[in-house]
């Protein structure tokens, strides 16, 4: 008796969650057949035997799905308008499948392992959006020939190609994101030299991605003499009150936030509650768009964040509205378009197709191997000319990689939230090498000497 | 009809005090075996070994460890995920600082790692139950993921407190194919669950499970409750703390303190009660149930062509899984092992049930 009704219930429920979300996905994009006629040409099955496959590791749930999901959207819009406008790369059209990892390192793995075999060539490269996932996958990426893309995060030592062919974490690691932040201080005291006795606390994610940056801080800590307060904040960072409670007995000169996800907001709320200036606050350029701000509201006026790209729209964000959002095949909402991290995942999905565009140069206009495109990336030389081409002038910089340094850029800006938009506040701030070199060599050279592999692949 | 005993006559006491007793049940373990060890390497792909038999194969084996602790001892326990931690940085640093140990052996030590903490965290439960247990062992968990995360000499100092292993090398062969992992681990799984459910028909795994019923009355024919709370925490982490070291060095590769935080705990809680308190096989199919369940349920709407967001899979992937699990514990609160042994007693009577 018992069981028949369960089974009724489980019967009545489960065809009304799957009926909910068809309605759900309905009122996203239009009606289904509509959107299969425009999305001809534009989503490619995985299976199509012409196609490039792209593999897309995202976050929509979770903890993280606040930033996950603009970067989602803006990676996957950017693959679609290069099908959509272009009709491909050199006529190779991109075929993606997303796998959900809600920021977890494990199901990371999985996603990797289930999406890097798939497509005619294989994954072509990956982007794990998560530093934790990118140490994971690094062990696994020489075994299966895959490149990695870490635009802006990942191992800051992964810079020395020579020892990490397959990483390419373009556009800044941390150790330089955390030397600009530093250099900015210094900038603001009138040189480096005045933040002798400073206090700076740095607020952290407690995991691979908030500890990247502590070494470096140490190191310039030790040289300048200022005074490092390091706070972890435990996952997911909505508890914050024994960090902030420390801030305010510390009353360090400045805090650097380095957080992700509910975090940034919960910090910037919970400085407001210590009563802490957010004008002394600097956070990671992953603490710095809008979902951060928003929730704290007026509050986050004055908090500036260092930047890869900040929010506003170019000709490419225009091809985007007018070839998928007009036609309800956006990912996602069209307020989104132009926001921080959906500009910043524009930049790295058109990394990876000019990577792969470089790559056809040598190896013909055909689906590629993760070897190839790992070729392309390391031999990519991004000009002016090539942004103009792209529509994203004045969103991306140009840059050119070798085997010695797969970052390419170490300089950024810093944008101030002024209450409704991201403003640039700074110049171009370049990080010190001098400091940051040494420092990836020995890390690298450490690493290689576990591993068991050569130090210097670079010259063979 | 399938599982009928007639005709089977013991004229022995060994053979009356075999493990599978009766005829069906070993050729029913030699076919599992058969499928484990060739059938299973010959059709899998790649994806299949590294998403789904290892981990299944590492989980299984903790939670037989777990279930010889909850299940035939009794005591609650969420300290696994910090037991699989110690047994994972033990191995890690005795790897590391002692170069020349055997990978099997530093797993080994790993375990025992596992085994000293166990005996130490275990002490509290000669004076608490129940709940009271429960919260003492997540203080462990706790305890661990602050000793791993802040305590730099663990990670050997590296600075984001990530770790990185290479595949491990046992005489000569070096386990790196996903094959070779999968037959280590399966080697692994076989041998400490012949070891488990030996301890568990003997003497001490008769004296866990009096503890279990009634601890005084236990006490009063005379087992001393020191003894086996205490050798039930020793084994029990000892088999978690291997699994701990199988899990971060054959399967992560590379992992940060939180692989094995408090969520680790809890799923592996769940497996035991899913499978069966008290039952080896029941801890298998616990493993395979919540670590398959999630993979297939989020592949599922691929399969079947229906194009939703990854989001909303994601989302019906929760409540399914939770549904699920509450429909399993509703219909049958003593887990899937319950469930099979039901099986084999309709099979007893198939098709001529009266």
């Amino acid at each position: 008796m018992n069981h028949s009704l369960l089974f009724r219930a489980l019967l009545i429920c489960v065809p009304l969650a799957i009926g909910g979300c068809g309605q759900d996905s309905g009122t996203d994009t239009g009606t289904s057949t509509e959107n299969q006629s425009n999305a001809e040409g534009v989503i490619v099955d995985v299976s199509d035997p012409n196609a490039q496959f792209v593999p897309v590791l995202s976050y929509r749930t979770g903890a993280y799905a606040p930033n996950g999901t603009p970067v989602a959207n803006g990676f996957t819009d950017y693959l679609k308008l290069i099908n959509a406008r272009d009709g491909g790369i050199n006529g190779v059209k991109i075929s993606f499948e997303e796998c959900e990892t809600g920021y977890s390192t494990s199901r990371s793995i999985e996603c990797y392992e289930r999406l890097k075999g798939q497509g005619p060539t294989g994954a072509a490269v990956f982007n794990p959006m998560s530093t934790g996932a990118t140490f994971a996958i690094t062990e696994k990426a020489p075994v299966d020939k895959i490149p990695l893309i870490t635009m802006g995060y990942g191992r800051s030592e992964s810079r020395n190609g020579g020892v990490f062919p397959w990483n390419f974490p373009i556009y800044g690691t941390y150790w330089t994101a955390a030397d600009i932040l530093i250099t900015h201080l210094g900038n603001i005291n009138g040189g480096l030299n005045n933040l002798k006795g400073k206090k700076i606390a740095l607020v952290y994610h407690d995991s691979p991605f908030g500890k990247e940056p502590i070494p470096l801080l140490e190191k310039r800590a030790s040289m300048l003499g200022f005074e490092l307060l390091s706070i972890p904040v435990t996952h997911p960072g909505v508890e914050q009150k024994s960090a902030w409670t420390m801030i305010r007995k510390e009353q360090p000169d400045y805090v650097l936030l380095w957080g992700w996800g509910v975090m940034n907001s919960t910090a910037i709320k919970e400085a407001t509650g210590v009563r802490y200036p957010r004008d002394q606050m600097y956070g990671i350029w992953w603490a710095g768009s809008e979902p951060d701000v928003r929730p704290a509201a007026a509050d986050a006026v004055g908090y500036q964040a260092i930047s890869m790209v900040s929010s506003g729209q170019a000709q490419v964000h225009k091809d985007i509205l007018s070839y998928l959002y007009d036609k309800g095949l956006g990912s996602g909402e069209r307020e989104g378009v132009g926001e921080v991290l959906y500009n910043v995942a524009i930049i790295n999905a058109a990394l990876v197709v000019e990577s792969i565009r470089t790559a056809q140069s040598k190896y013909g206009d055909k689906p590629l191997t993760g070897e190839e495109v790992r070729w392309g990336i390391e031999n990519l030389d991004i000009t002016e000319e090539t942004i103009e081409k792209l529509g994203l002038t004045g969103y991306m910089y140009p840059l050119s990689l070798n085997c010695s340094d797969h970052e390419g850029k170490r300089a950024a800006r810093l944008h101030r939230w002024n209450g409704e938009s991201w403003e640039y506040s700074t110049d171009w701030i370049t990080a010190d090498d001098s400091v940051i070199q040494p420092m990836v060599r020995s890390a690298s050279d450490t690493y290689a000497k576990e591993a068991g592999i050569p130090t210097n692949a670079c010259d063979s | 009809m399938f599982y009928r005993e007639a005709g089977q006559f013991k004229t022995s006491y060994k053979a009356d005090q075999a493990v599978f007793p009766i005829f069906q049940d070993k050729i029913f373990v030699a076919i599992w075996l058969f499928i484990g060890f060739v059938v299973v390497p010959m059709l899998a792909s790649e994806y299949m070994f590294r998403a789904i038999f290892i981990p299944v194969i590492i989980m299984a084996l903790a939670a037989i460890g777990l279930n010889l602790l909850v299940g035939y001892c009794g005591q609650v326990s969420l300290g696994s995920g910090a037991f699989m931690a110690v047994g994972a940085y033990a191995a890690y640093n005795f790897m590391i600082r002692v170069p020349e140990l055997n990978p099997l052996i530093c797993f080994l030590l790993g375990g025992l790692s596992a085994t000293v903490v166990g005996v130490i965290f275990g002490i509290p439960s000669l004076r608490i139950k129940g709940f009271y247990l429960a919260v003492a062992t997540l203080a462990l968990q706790f305890f661990t993921d602050w000793t791993f995360s802040r305590i730099d000499w663990f990670t050997n100092y590296t600075p984001s407190g990530s770790i990185a292993v290479q595949p491990i090398e046992v005489l000569g062969v070096v386990f790196d194919s996903p094959i070779r992992k999968y037959f280590l681990c399966l080697v692994f799984l076989v041998i400490f669950t012949i070891i488990g459910k030996n301890i568990v028909r003997g003497r001490i795994g008769r004296a866990w499970m009096a503890t279990r019923d009634m601890d005084v009355a236990a006490e009063i024919i005379g087992i001393r409750p020191v003894y086996a709370k205490l050798s039930a925490f020793a084994v029990s982490s000892f088999f978690i703390g291997v699994a701990g070291a199988l899990w971060a060095f054959v399967h992560l590769g590379s992992w940060e303190p939180l692989a094995f935080d408090i969520n680790l705990s809890f799923s592996i809680l769940f497996m035991v009660i899913i499978g069966g308190l008290g039952s080896i096989v029941g801890g298998m199919l616990g493993a395979a149930f919540i670590t398959l369940l999630p993979l297939f349920l989020n592949q599922l709407p691929v399969w079947l062509g229906i194009n939703i967001s990854t989001a909303m899979i994601s989302h019906l992937e929760f409540m399914i899984f939770g549904a699920l699990i509450i429909f399993f514990l509703a219909v049958e609160p003593l887990g899937l092992a319950r469930i099979w042994q039901i099986t084999k007693e309709k099979l007893r009577l198939w098709p001529f049930p009266h």
